[in-house]
């Protein structure tokens, strides 16, 4: 059974999100990563780059398949998780502790429409 | 002999040779005509060997080789049916293999016969008006065919159909050709059957659609019923549709793409007509098209004259040349002479008989592995790995022990539909044996999947080589041998 956080919002997609402040850390989640297998390559955006809620943001590899990534909020990339360069794995071994990227959002409330981890834990389910 | 292991490289020994050239006047002369700073400063590193290194060592590798002539594999046409002997029979003609390209057509008339009566074979079978068989093969068919489509638009001064609606169970070639003819992709969604959602295509139909491309049956196997009402939608909306090859099988000579409201198709004929293909080799993937766009198919064109002779032509409307020549000649020899093996009556049994026999492994097979889509399915249909999920045990790992009992894996992790796909698709040469022989394998498997499944886990365990560490294969990749060295300094 995939891990679920409580405390963070997620994406049908897939996504997980922590906003604090006017700072969204951005993943994905523990059942995506087992649905994907073993990553080989997180592509990643730019520090600077404009993500939109529901837009591509980057992909994910794994052995099995290439996936979009797909952003859960707008705004600016602020901070990318460079250690996935190198390590993507990292994502297998723990999906919520290694993040994909920062955004400074541009309207917190867009986090309103994302899942609570009960609704998302239902999706898993189907 | 199944041990041998070596590169061809790892033979070499310095001065060893299995040639002679003769005199070097040429190369002397040749050479000093370049500018010296594009000549290489040391020799290229080649294997140094003689002429029986190298018979033994390819003869050695071609026994290492799975292939549909050593077993069954259950990838069928969706990688390549098997090829019938008389094919490479026709092929090898020499009245045709000694052709040159530039000869005068009087003296090739023979050929051009070939091609024309291939093409509209083709045509027939597809329900289209005419075909091209110049494309090299599938993907450059599609590439032609999108290159079609948007010719015609701009024909019309349409410039802003610049988007092509792509169903999110296709192939991945289809958004790949799209976005290479410089068009965009509009993903439309999948219905938990795998069939196109009506519902979704809607809205999406502008006036910025050149068309959508689809395949029929789908990828999960099933008939695309509601194909009328999506021709009739796209039409209304001045988009065109693309029919994808692919599944052509079990449709041979029961039902056309053309009737079913197509513009365009290509047809991979290592698929459905029993050419070869595979690992780069050439392919072939005419383009069939409706009559309002005969005129773009690309250049040359063969054409039939009134006192029934042929000739080759350049149309000004042909959206230009895809190809040298007319792309891969012996390639379309193996697949008139499949056509002509058949015959009109024979070629209606393919279809049925491919179909009865995936369905058949389906239903066999359907107690011990999850089956997502119920129903009769057409050439192939897709398992969603073991139906008991507590073991462990993946589709990859099923895959893997596969090869132990002398078969061949599936098709795994596609359609991206579900997370464990198992694609399967038998064909309709193998004999009921064969298939009952896979079908107790795959029933094997999934026993010792519950009751030993570490040796399930483990698989491959009577192979050369055994499991491969995909993950480091994907992140270092060791493509040659310098880099092979490079990796062990």
């Amino acid at each position: 059974m995939s891990k679920i956080l409580d405390d963070l919002r997620y994406a049908e997609s897939h996504e997980w999100v922590k906003l604090e402040g006017d700072i969204a850390t951005v993943g994905i989640t523990d059942y995506a990563q087992h649905a994907l297998g073993n990553i080989v390559y997180v592509d990643m955006p730019e520090v600077g780059d404009e993500v939109e809620q529901g837009e591509d943001f980057g992909a994910v590899e794994s052995v099995k398949a290439a996936s979009d990534l797909i952003s859960p909020v707008s705004g600016e990339v602020v901070e990318i998780n460079e250690a996935l360069e190198d390590e993507p794995e990292l994502v297998n071994q723990d999906a919520f502790g290694n993040w994909i990227m920062k955004v400074r959002v541009s309207d917190p409330s867009e986090i309103e429409k994302l899942l609570d981890a009960a609704a998302y834990a239902k999706i898993c389910e189907e | 002999m199944k041990t041998y292991d070596k590169l061809i490289f790892e033979l070499s020994r310095p001065g060893r040779k299995g040639y002679e050239l003769p005199a070097d006047n040429y190369m002397t002369d040749g050479l000093s005509a370049i500018p010296s700073g594009l000549l290489r400063e040391t020799p290229a590193e080649l294997p140094e060997v003689s002429e029986l290194d190298v018979v033994r060592h390819y003869t050695n590798l071609s026994n290492k080789n799975f292939g549909v002539d050593t077993g069954f594999y259950p990838l069928g046409s969706c990688t390549m049916k098997y090829n019938p002997k008389i094919n490479e029979e026709v092929a090898a003609m020499s009245e045709f293999s000694s052709l040159h390209p530039l000869q005068d057509v009087k003296s090739a008339q023979g050929a051009l016969e070939l091609y024309w009566n291939l093409q509209n074979m083709l045509a027939n079978i597809s329900g289209l008006a005419e075909f091209t068989l110049n494309p090299y093969a599938g993907a450059h068919g599609e590439l032609t065919g999108l290159m079609v489509m948007r010719q015609y638009h701009l024909s019309r001064g349409d410039e802003k159909r610049t988007k092509v609606i792509v169903p999110n169970s296709a192939h991945g070639t289809n958004p790949a050709s799209a976005m290479v003819a410089g068009l965009e992709v509009v993903e439309v969604k999948s219905k938990p059957n795998g069939s196109i959602d009506v519902e979704d295509l809607r809205p999406l139909l502008d006036d910025s659609i050149a068309g959508i491309m689809m395949t029929n049956p789908n990828t999960l196997g099933m008939f695309e019923t509601e194909i009328l009402e999506i021709a009739k939608l796209v039409h209304e909306a001045g988009g065109l549709l693309y029919y994808d090859g692919a599944n052509l099988n079990p449709l041979l000579g029961m039902v056309r793409p053309g009737d079913m409201g197509f513009d365009i198709m290509h047809i991979n004929l290592h698929k459905t007509f029993s050419t070869p293909h595979g690992g780069g080799g050439p392919g072939s993937g005419p383009v069939g098209v409706a009559p309002h766009l005969v005129d773009f198919l690309p250049n040359p064109h063969v054409k039939k004259a009134a006192d029934g002779t042929f000739y080759v032509e350049n149309v000004d409307d042909s959206l230009g040349s895809v190809s040298t020549f007319f792309g891969n000649f012996g390639v379309m020899m193996k697949a008139y002479a499949y056509i002509l093996s058949l015959g009109k009556e024979n070629i209606k049994n393919v279809g049925p008989i491919a179909t009865l026999n995936a369905n058949y492994i389906k239903e066999s097979l359907k107690d011990d592995y999850l089956l997502p889509i119920s129903g009769v399915c057409k050439h192939e249909f897709v398992f969603d790995g073991l139906k008991d999920k507590s073991t462990g045990v993946t589709t990859l790992n099923v895959a893997k022990r596969l090869l132990d009992y002398g078969f061949h894996a599936p098709t795994i992790y596609f359609p991206l539909l579900f997370h464990e796909s198992m694609m399967i698709e038998p064909t309709e040469t193998e004999s009921k044996e064969t298939l009952d022989d896979f079908i107790a394998v795959m029933h094997k498997v999934a026993q010792e999947a519950r009751e030993t499944p570490e040796e399930v886990l483990n698989a491959p365990l009577t192979t050369i080589v055994r499991k491969l560490d995909e993950t480091t294969a994907a992140k270092n990749p060791i493509l040659n041998y310098k880099a092979l060295k490079d990796s062990e300094k």
